[in-house]
């Protein structure tokens, strides 16, 4: 009774969002992050699901779906999520919402810790975090009509909107491209995008800050997806919405997001920018992930030269793989990948990496050259091209790091540490370079495979 | 398969000569047609195509096309009944290798299923039976056709396991399902479907349920297997970069019909009707740089039950007033040769198609 109290004399006062005009809506609440700010940090977020067997049920292990991830959501940017199913992208998405119990670990919702908010205490939040499910089909009650469906929010925080329930509805339904006057029309007389816009109509209700989408687009046709996409992304700059998009599609994904994570069973491998992770991906995993979309160009076909096949499936969560969880899987693994598990670091402004041997980077561990025996055979999927070419580009970058720091002597301290090391390095570094001239010719070549081709 | 009801044949024009053509799969003027409580659902209605040996065909197109009745048609799978007491209404003509399968004893087409057409499904889970090994499934598609003891059916079944990549094959052998990953159960259906060598091979989404770096590995298995045994496949999906890596001919559909049908190269670098500009402009792509927007279709596929009148895209198309005196709206656009090997069903003049797609179109992609 209390929390419903206090959550009412929080709706007197604070402007209801839903009231105001709507296309400017939320970016116009004071109490707004400004844009850049960060609106939900994550520290060490961990979820095991116990795994229980016998008559006393006795726990016996536990799924680690997500085991450790510290990641942060500016306000007013698209945070893409993607890996491989049952790497914990969705299990995150449900911690971040409070959906489910975090094991350990903290989540942040505009500095204010939200972790252990009760039922009580995270409803004043439920409105500004909101969630777009994958299956348009399951996600809406059948038996309720559209009208109802998207009004719930407001009847849940007890809000009444200016002009009325029906109205702001109608409102809202127009602002996601359905008719308004389709409101008394159920679930079922809508096709899978339209059931889509309607969860999305749903989420918007009550003018969330932070929007956390599960696969938005993953259940819909192609035609369909795009214009999906696009009203995400009109709803964005309209809204000024922050979205956590959750997907598989790394195509779809790079479309909308700002900056992108990649999970590997319960770890994120890379955070980086869009445009860093698309151009020069550095963790292997994320370059496997990207070469394995399939191009939907038939002169491409067949190029297995840039292809880089990963062997087997991923390892089960409940005993992951020690040290780095990509090592059974990664051609450039060593015995300190086995060993030691690497730290999501940010090796280049706007580019954090877990990784030992980055791609399109100085090697992290030099010293450790031999590689496992499950690297090896590893490596017979990929491609040779696409390693001589990894170990080129790793060359060159380094070379030009040294470089770098060569020419800004009043490098950070612990640059200037490794500097020394680095210069031990520069001699084959330089050789990589050479290298690297040397074969720009056949780079420029690859960049336009129909000319190879034919 | 006898159940070629004449209904479905009273519209459009007569299937010309029943001579065995010389392709080895020839698809002539196929309909199937379902009727339902509120009226005929027009699932496929009047698809033509031919494809031979060694050579990948890919269907595309979004749900409710008639991509999977397609197939589910020339596997003859349709008369089983599923729909309740009423079955669905076949027509037109499958050819294969000098076969009419329509028209034919349902006794030889079950002999010919599995041996000489085989098919992938989409979802492995449910196309495996959860009560019985992996081996037990195989070794049964074996001895419906070869005249073998077990042991010898078994062995086929571990070198079938071990051609499609699944480690430890002689244990694996005596798995079920459930204990297979996603991508595994997917190997072993198509072990199972290339026990016998089938020459038609037909793949109904076979990754539409994996993950790219499993897609990758199963496309790559498809395209080594075909070139070892030759055999010509259909595969049908909604992903055009699925249809890229594999197909050497390409079939759009929409609405139960083909609206365009060209070599691969041809559908994707010269299109010529306007959904697939639709279906191009709609994907995003990672070999290229960042579109500002996507270019969607606008509304939603059509019901195959009222399909639109004219050309069933005209709703969705943006070019709809280009053709003169509504005759989008009107008559139904009938394929024309747009190029060699290639046609498209589109009211619009070919030069209109042409400048469309080069001006408009193309730069935005």
């Amino acid at each position: 009774m209390s929390d419903k109290a206090k959550a009412k004399a929080e709706d007197e006062a604070v402007t209801i969002p839903a009231q105001s005009d709507g296309s400017t809506g939320g970016a116009t609440l004071t109490e707004d992050a400004a844009p850049g700010e960060t609106l939900l940090k994550v520290t060490g977020l961990q979820k095991h699901f116990p795994i229980k067997k016998g008559l006393l049920q006795r726990q016996v292990g536990a799924v680690r779906a997500v085991d450790g991830i510290d990641f942060e959501v500016r306000s007013g940017e698209t945070l893409g999520v993607v890996g491989e199913s049952g790497c914990g992208k969705s299990t995150m998405g449900r911690l971040i919402t409070r959906l489910l119990e975090p094991t350990a670990g903290t989540v942040e919702f505009e500095g204010k810790d939200i972790t252990h908010l009760g039922v009580g205490g995270m409803r004043p939040l439920r409105r500004d975090v909101q969630m777009i499910f994958q299956d348009p089909y399951s996600s809406l009650n059948p038996r309720h009509t559209i009208g109802t469906i998207v009004s719930a929010p407001f009847k849940l925080q007890g809000v009444e909107p200016e002009g009325g329930v029906k109205k702001e509805v109608q409102r809202l339904l127009s602002v996601v491209g359905l008719n308004p006057e389709h409101y008394n029309r159920y679930p079922h007389e809508f096709s899978g995008g339209q059931r889509q816009r309607i969860g999305i109509a749903r989420a918007l209700a009550l003018n969330p800050k932070l929007v956390v989408a599960d696969e938005p687009v993953s259940a819909l046709d192609v035609s369909i997806q795009a214009q999906v996409v696009n009203l995400l992304d009109d709803l964005q700059q309209e809204l000024g919405l922050t979205y956590v998009i959750i997907a598989h599609d790394l195509s779809v994904v790079r479309h909308v997001s700002d900056r992108i994570a990649v999970m590997y069973l319960g770890k994120i491998m890379e955070l980086a920018d869009r445009d860093l992770l698309y151009k020069s991906p550095m963790h292997p995993y994320t370059k496997a992930l990207m070469s394995a979309v399939p191009i939907p160009d038939p002169a491409r076909r067949g190029a297995k030269s840039e292809r880089i096949l990963l062997k087997g499936d991923v390892p089960s969560p409940i005993s992951p793989p020690s040290g780095c969880r990509f090592h059974t899987r990664c051609w450039k693994a060593t015995q300190i990948c086995k060993t030691t598990e690497p730290p999501l670091k940010e090796l280049r402004p706007g580019q954090q990496v877990a990784c030992h041997h980055p791609e399109n980077f100085e090697d992290q561990a030099p010293q450790d050259v031999v590689l496992l025996s499950d690297a090896k055979e590893a490596a017979e999927l990929v491609a040779e091209d696409a390693l001589a070419e990894s170990a080129r580009t790793s060359a060159a970058v380094a070379a030009e790091a040294v470089a770098a720091e060569a020419a800004a002597p009043e490098a950070e301290g612990a640059e200037a540490a490794k500097s020394t090391e680095a210069a031990k390095r520069t001699e084959t570094a330089k050789k990589g370079t050479k290298d690297a001239k040397s074969t720009e010719g056949t780079e420029s070549a690859e960049e336009e495979p129909p000319a190879k081709e034919k | 398969m006898t159940d070629t009801s004449k209904s479905g044949a009273a519209v459009g024009e007569p299937t010309g000569s029943s001579a065995a053509p010389s392709a080895f799969l020839e698809v002539r003027d196929l309909k199937v047609h379902f009727p339902t409580d509120d009226g005929l659902v027009k699932s496929v209605d009047g698809l033509s195509f031919q494809l031979e040996r060694g050579k990948t065909l890919g269907i595309v197109g979004e749900s409710g096309s008639g991509k999977s009745v397609t197939s589910l048609g020339i596997m003859g799978l349709h008369t089983a009944g599923q729909y309740g007491r009423r079955k669905a209404q076949i027509s037109g003509e499958i050819w294969l290798d000098g076969t009419e399968l329509l028209s034919a004893d349902p006794d030889h087409v079950r002999k010919l299923r599995g041996r000489e057409m085989a098919m992938i499904f989409q979802d492995p889970l449910s196309a495996l039976h959860p009560y019985y090994t992996i081996g037990q499934q195989i070794v049964e598609a074996y001895r419906i056709h070869h005249d073998v003891d077990k042991k010898t059916a078994k062995r086929r079944a571990v070198e079938m396991l071990d051609r499609v990549g699944i480690p430890q094959p002689d244990k694996r052998v005596d798995s079920y399902p459930h204990e297979f990953s996603g991508g595994m159960r997917q190997r072993a259906m198509i072990a199972m479907s290339l026990v016998n060598n089938p020459e038609l091979l037909i793949a109904d989404e076979p990754t539409t349920a994996l993950d790219v770096t499993v897609q990758a590995q199963i496309l790559d298995l498809i395209r080594d297997l075909q070139k070892e045994f030759g055999s010509a496949v259909i595969i049908i999906t909604h992903d055009l970069g699925v249809v890229a890596e594999l197909a050497d001919d390409l079939l759009v559909m929409y609405g139960g019909r083909c609206v365009e049908r060209g070599p691969a190269e041809k559908v994707f670098y010269e299109p010529r009707h306007p959904y697939t500009w639709g279906l191009l402009g709609s994907m995003p792509r990672l070999d290229r740089d960042q579109q500002e927007r996507l270019i969607p279709v606008k509304g939603s596929p059509p019901s195959l039950i009222n399909l639109p009148s004219g050309c069933a895209f005209n709703p969705r198309c943006p070019y709809a007033d280009v053709p003169k005196d509504d005759v989008t709206r009107t008559v139904r656009p009938e394929l024309t040769e747009v190029g060699s090997k290639h046609w498209a069903a589109c009211h619009m003049s070919q030069e209109q198609r042409e400048r469309i797609w080069t001006e408009e179109i193309a730069p935005k992609l």
